[in-house]
């Protein structure tokens, strides 16, 4: 082990301990506190809480990343707001002093990943064409909402579509070889970034930690199907999209025992021709206490996925008189 | 997107008539004069006049409504209402949003069925939501709960139903029935129906009024009214208590807003397992 791994796993050590001493972000001064956290060689993190978006916090809720090399800078997400990206931005450029950021990568469609876009340049924001399509659709209905959730903090923000579609591939930049990976199941399109060179890897929304996984636009099927994918890879720490960073595939089994027993149950209900209302009131498993917001988002999770399951069980009426 | 506001955009047109009925009936309306609204809604005065013609009412926690605690998808919002037998039969349950511009959901009347049904309906911005069930004196006995309508951050209101593909199987139905082990059995019948609210301009009013259900003799098991609000496609949970559980076949009747006829035939289901 060089220096500089050796170094890297003291760094993650302090980061295991040093969340709780991060300021947290000031309303009154719109000021969101980011630091990055280096998790690797030339490699950070901006972590969120595992809160739900508010006034208090902003909407840091949610970890971006960027990685710094001799020709520039990577970045994977553009957090919540236009002032978020700004303070992101400039973080970044203290950090690398002043490296050019190269390429922009929104991770899938949903508002906390690409609502900063605004403070970096056009041509370096990048998506698969299924997240640019969903940002193209909903972006202007994402901005509305997080303004109700957010309140000041999202000043002056307007969705910005990345222009530059971004497909599967492998590619050295600077010295780090990434894997772009387009996988699917958070999302309709999620795309999750493997740097063999420093063995990070950026799961986005794909892995949740400590944090109850969120379903808007899920399909739970190809979700574990892509978390196996993830698994297979040699990383040795691991970004979740929420929750903090871990140095082993933890994150990725919760995410996977949350999502089997969320599927499972609501299968069941439909088969028992539960109401939607009925099934907010299941039972939740003692072994998912750990996660944030269990509750809430299982209702979340009964109203994005039940009705169609409900819907399955039944068969039309025999007859239809007119 | 045209739709996404179709239910309450026209709140504020409607708040002047609605100042009006408060000053009106303020002070006559209720039999338990010094009983607060618990959710403590400034229209709740408007909506006892309005929906329960200013009837004596009691806040009853026996009348349980449960519903998201966060609104995501404005257009579908479930609810379930369960009433405890504590109460004595019930005639009819009305179920209702005080901020809604047309307020009230659906009215119930349970027959032989239980007190309880579970529906989804359409809601712009934060509203208590109440049902009022009547008991055999005559009095509402009224429970409800807030629900929040901010939406989620990742998730935006759905479209609304703009293509004219429910035009060929207007009020079809589709359904599954669950004998329960108390004798009960559960229904789940969904129409399709765009439940239009005629609040969308250029979209007139359009939406189903009345369903019956009834058992292959004729008797009627439950009664519903359903009003503007009730989500499209609606979907109906409702635990009726026939003669025969299992055994014998429904009919759904009723009709729409514009005279169109529901009529459908609905045998026991196929039970998994023999259960
Ligand atoms: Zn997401």
């Amino acid at each position: 082990m060089n220096w500089r791994a050796a170094w890297a796993g003291l760094a993650l050590l302090a980061m295991t301990v040093g969340r709780a001493h991060a300021e947290p972000p000031d309303p009154v001064r719109r000021d969101y506190h980011l630091t990055a956290r280096q998790i690797a060689d030339g490699s950070y993190v901006v972590e969120g809480s595992t809160e739900d978006f508010s006034r208090n916090n902003g909407g840091l809720m949610v970890n971006s990343a960027f990685i710094v090399t001799d020709e520039g800078v990577i970045v994977l997400d553009t957090g919540p707001s236009r002032l978020f990206g700004e303070q992101f931005h400039a973080l970044i450029d203290r950090t690398s002093g002043g490296k050019p950021i190269v390429q922009v990568i929104n991770s899938h469609l949903h508002p906390d990943h690409f609502l900063g876009n605004q403070a970096f340049a056009p041509e370096t924001l990048t998506a698969t064409a299924e997240t640019i399509a969903g940002i193209s659709a909903a972006g202007e209905d994402f901005t509305t909402n997080m303004y109700r959730l957010l309140g000041n903090w999202m000043l002056d923000t307007e969705p910005v579509v990345p222009k530059t579609v971004l497909q599967a591939h492998t590619a050295v930049v600077g010295g780090h070889r990434l894997h772009y990976l387009t996988l699917a199941g958070h999302s309709d399109s999620d795309v999750a970034l493997f740097d063999e060179t420093t063995g990070v890897l950026y799961a986005a929304d794909l892995v949740f930690h400590d944090r109850t996984p969120t379903t808007p636009h899920a399909d739970i099927a190809p979700w574990l199907a892509a978390l196996e994918a993830l698994e297979a890879l040699k990383f040795k720490v691991v970004v979740p999209g929420h929750g903090p960073v871990a140095q082993d595939a933890g994150p990725l089994h919760q995410t996977a025992d949350w999502l089997r027993w969320l599927d499972g149950t609501l299968r069941q209900a439909a088969r028992q021709g539960l109401s939607e209302a009925e099934v907010f009131r299941l039972p939740i498993p003692e072994r998912f206490a750990a996660l944030s917001l269990t509750r809430a988002e299982f209702e979340r999770s009964v109203v994005h996925l039940y009705p169609a399951l409900l819907r399955g069980q039944l068969q039309p009426s025999a007859t239809k008189v007119e | 997107m045209g739709e996404k506001n179709v239910c309450c955009n026209s709140l504020s047109r409607s708040l002047p008539g609605w100042a009006v009925a408060v000053s009106v009936v303020w002070g006559v309306a209720s039999a338990h004069a010094g009983q607060a609204d618990p959710l403590a809604s400034v229209m709740w005065d408007s909506v006892h006049q309005e929906v329960l013609a200013g009837q004596p009412v009691v806040f009853d926690p026996a009348v349980r409504v449960i519903t998201a605690a966060r609104v995501e998808n404005t257009m579908q919002v479930p609810i379930e209402v369960e009433v405890d037998d504590s109460v004595g039969p019930v005639s009819e349950i009305v179920v209702f949003a005080d901020h809604n511009p047309i307020p009230r959901i659906l009215t119930y009347r349970p027959l032989s069925a239980r007190p309880r049904i579970g529906l989804s309906f359409k809601v712009q911005e934060a509203t208590p939501i109440r049902a009022a069930a009547r008991t055999a004196d005559g009095v509402w006995h009224v429970g409800g709960q807030w629900a929040d309508a901010a939406g989620g951050g990742c998730t935006t209101p759905s479209a609304g139903q703009r293509s004219r593909a429910w035009e060929s199987h207007l009020n079809e139905a589709t359904y599954h029935r669950w004998p329960r082990a108390d004798g009960s059995e559960r229904l789940q019948v969904s129409l399709i129906h765009p439940m239009d609210t005629g609040l969308a301009p250029g979209i007139p009013a359009f939406y189903l009024t009345r369903l019956v259900l009834r058992d292959q003799d004729g008797t009627p098991l439950a009664e519903l009214l359903p009003a503007e609000p009730v989500a499209e496609n609606p979907l109906f949970a409702l635990d009726l208590r026939p003669a025969q559980p299992g055994k014998t076949v429904w009919r759904l009747e009723g009709g729409d807003s514009d005279g169109n006829l529901v009529a459908a035939s609905l045998p026991p289901s196929p039970q998994e397992g023999g259960q």
